[in-house]
């Protein structure tokens, strides 16, 4: 007799929706549960990040990134203002490069936390997220201690930063390290070795690793189909070449490889791995430091382009730079790892259920201020 | 107080024998009550749920905050608020739906756990109806509120309404029956449908110390009470099996179209058939008004307050579950079902038999 197919619905998830992580339309054509085709339908954030900086001075952008990826801001920061470094050659002293990793360290814990978080709530667990947010309060405390914001921060700066470190940060840094670290665990055991979470999540949306390259994804969702490929370690930037961290790749634990479990824990990992840069790189922190020191006068840089590329938490985050050498960005690309992400969602969503899609849309960690720009 | 006592009493004191205004008459005399008792319940359970769920994730949930339009000393006028505020919205009926069975979906789900409460004993006197078939009755009332549901996410004509209705319908008709079998393993012990007569049978003391209760008459019944228990959670939609409203996959499932009053009949109804399957596994499982302590606190006041500890004990396990735990997904909901708990609840059957026969 074979398989009876029924009539086809056509279903909108999204744009206002719990789990599309901000406004996505999945456009999905259902046969009763399951889902035969899927197609993300993006734009509803669009805010031409990339024409207005054809317009803006080159230190005018950097509130901009902000607004990309606004759960790592610090991360988007980062990337810019490294490239523009590399394309002004600018030697930043010591004391900055370690403030810029522990806050890039900071927001990738933040980050993660609240991918993590939220992934909870997709598969119907509420507390997780709060026990989450709690410790990610915590960060965005340490941020507005430093520079005022709790989101956009505008931290830093080509060059330098707008803020040397608050009395105290240090502190209360380590404070926070002490508490989170056994709090993760807690976490783990209430959420990731949970025997439900496993059943949904273990293999669940499988990314192959073949695929995850083809289609260009990076990141954890890259690193959970076992390809071990960290920017912060096969293309060092900053000091990250002088810390000793390990780059957590997928095995399969609860399933096969790539699935949706395996994502979720290399970001559970790296969180760990996050703490473990922020000790060093607070032990190590340069006492004396004029985060000013490097400032330029005037960022006109000559002309010529850059790609430069940084490890944001969600991946591959590059900015593309060319200069004409007026005050003003001739053109401004940024290769944004959260829409390569979901660009292969319609590859390895279809054929599960609407369930699934969500369990699979959550682990991949979009973020749709990036997407859209 | 039961109905027929009243008929009884009112036609001692007209002198005239029993006539049908007496019969309606002692039916709203013991309906109002039972009523206000399923309106509160839901209110306070609302509010424990709340705060039971900010204990559980550091916060501290609802709270006062002095003088003025405030919730009260720790926020207990918050569910309150809360009701007045659904009772003022505006009553919203989308063009779409099929406006008599979407005005008429919440009154037959609320219907059901409040015909099915007419048979619950809350302690040795008080209750409506003791009928000779009362836990069949029950059952039988429970699944009466699926129509319901199926109606909601029909006429709303929402396709997230539609998701919702089918999962319920399929989960909840699933899980009835390893529930339904589990009873049945009792039932074979204690040889009566009616649940005074299941009470009866589990008073008195087991190896001396122990309360005659069915969870501690055999192994067989204690895994009876655990398949009862775990069934009864996905009947009543909770976490891990709240599928059919699953907030992050179908908004709202089956009542998404709802809003206003017409909303708060399904969080009415949600909250009043928890009462009732912690009810039933209270009475058939946990000696209903018996006291945990045999002979001691056995009076009709202390039944009233066992039966009500041990309904709300199991609705506390109930949030317990809702505030810990992920949501499976549908078809692993129906594997748990119909792969694990059927054939345990089988099993249970043959191992009570086998167990009456040969010990008991």
């Amino acid at each position: 007799m074979g398989i009876v197919h029924g009539e086809e619905m056509v279903l909108n998830i999204g744009p206002q929706h719990p789990s599309t992580h901000g406004v996505l339309r999945l456009h999905v054509r259902t046969d009763g549960e399951i889902i035969s085709h899927i197609e993300p339908v993006i734009g509803y954030l669009h805010r031409c990040f990339e024409k207005h900086c054809e317009n803006l001075s080159y230190e005018q952008v950097i509130p901009f990134t902000d607004r990309c990826d606004y759960i790592a801001s610090m991360n988007n920061n980062f990337g810019y203002v490294v490239a523009m470094e590399e394309l002004l050659g600018i030697q930043v002293p010591e004391r900055v490069e370690y403030i810029r990793v522990i806050m890039a360290e900071l927001n990738r814990i933040a980050s993660h936390l609240v991918a993590l978080g939220t992934y909870g709530l997709d598969v119907g667990a509420f507390t997780p997220f709060l026990y989450m947010f709690r410790d990610r309060e915590r960060i965005l405390d340490l941020f507005e201690l430093t520079c005022g914001a709790r989101l956009l921060y505008n931290y830093m700066w080509v060059g330098g930063l707008s803020h040397d470190l608050p009395v105290g940060f240090v502190e209360a840094t380590y404070r926070f390290l002490d508490d989170f670290e056994p709090n993760l665990n807690e976490y783990h055991e209430l959420l990731m070795y949970n025997k439900i979470f496993i059943e949904r999540t273990a293999d669940v949306g499988i990314l192959p690793p073949d695929v995850a390259i083809s289609y260009g994804v990076t990141g954890p969702n890259l690193r959970g189909s076992g390809v071990s490929w960290d920017l912060r370690k096969d293309e060092p930037y900053s000091i990250y070449d002088r810390l000793d961290f390990e780059i957590p790749v997928g095995t399969g634990q609860m399933g096969t490889v790539g699935d949706c479990w395996d994502r979720y824990w290399v970001r559970a990992q790296e969180m760990a791995e996050s703490v473990k840069i922020l000790r060093q790189a607070l032990k190590d922190l340069p006492a004396e430091g004029d985060v000013h020191e490097a400032l330029p006068r005037k960022v006109r840089p000559p002309k010529g382009s850059i790609y430069k590329r940084t490890e944001s938490p969600r991946g591959d985050l590059a900015y593309y730079i060319i200069s004409d050498g007026k005050p003003v960005p001739f053109r401004l690309k940024m290769r944004s790892p959260a829409f390569t992400a979901l660009s292969v969602l319609s590859e390895i969503a279809s054929g599960w259920m609407i369930s699934d899609v969500i369990a699979i849309l959550g682990s991949l960690d979009i973020v749709l201020g990036e997407i859209d720009r | 107080m039961t109905v027929d006592g009243l008929i009884r009493w009112l036609s001692g004191l007209s002198g005239t024998g029993e006539q049908a205004w007496m019969l309606l008459l002692a039916a709203l005399i013991t309906g109002i009550p039972l009523f206000l008792v399923l309106a509160t319940n839901a209110i306070v359970a609302v509010y424990v749920e709340r705060k039971v769920s900010a204990f559980m994730q550091d916060r501290v949930g609802p709270m006062g905050q002095g003088a003025g339009l405030h919730a009260g000393k720790w926020g207990l006028l918050q569910t309150v608020a809360d009701a007045l505020k659904l009772l003022l919205k505006e009553d919203i009926i989308p063009s779409a739906a099929d406006k008599k069975l979407f005005i008429a979906a919440p009154f037959i789900i609320f219907l059901a756990p409040f015909l099915a409460f007419s048979a619950v004993p809350f302690n040795q006197t008080l209750e409506m109806v003791d009928l000779n078939i009362g836990i069949f009755y029950i059952l039988a009332m429970g699944s009466f509120g699926v129509i319901g549901l199926i109606l909601a996410g029909w006429a709303s004509d929402n396709k997230w309404s539609l998701y919702g209705a089918m999962r319920s319908a399929a989960q909840i008709v699933s899980y009835e029956i390893p529930a339904g079998l589990s009873i049945i393993s009792v039932i074979m012990l204690t040889g009566t449908l009616s649940m005074q007569g299941i009470i009866e049978a589990q008073t008195g003391t087991r190896w001396g110390f122990l309360p005659n209760w069915m969870v501690f008459n055999n192994p067989f019944s204690l895994l009876a009470f655990v398949v009862y228990f775990i069934s009864s959670v996905a009947e009543v939609n909770r976490t891990p099996f709240d599928i059919p409203e699953a907030e992050s996959e179908l908004v709202a499932g089956f009542h998404t179209e709802y809003s206003g009053m017409r909303w708060a009949l399904f969080f009415l109804s949600e909250y009043a058939n928890m009462l009732i399957v912690t009810a039933v596994a209270a009475i058939v499982f946990l000696g209903g008004w018996t006291s945990p302590i045999p002979g001691w606190f056995s009076t009709a006041g202390w039944g009233l307050f066992w039966f009500l500890f041990k309904v709300g004990f199991l609705i506390l396990v109930m949030m317990w579950f809702r505030w810990t735990f992920p949501r499976l997904r549908v078809d692993q909901l129906m594997n748990v079902c119909w792969k694990v708990l059927l054939p345990l609840a089988m099993l249970n059957i043959f191992g009570v038999g086998l167990w009456a026969l040969v010990v008991g």
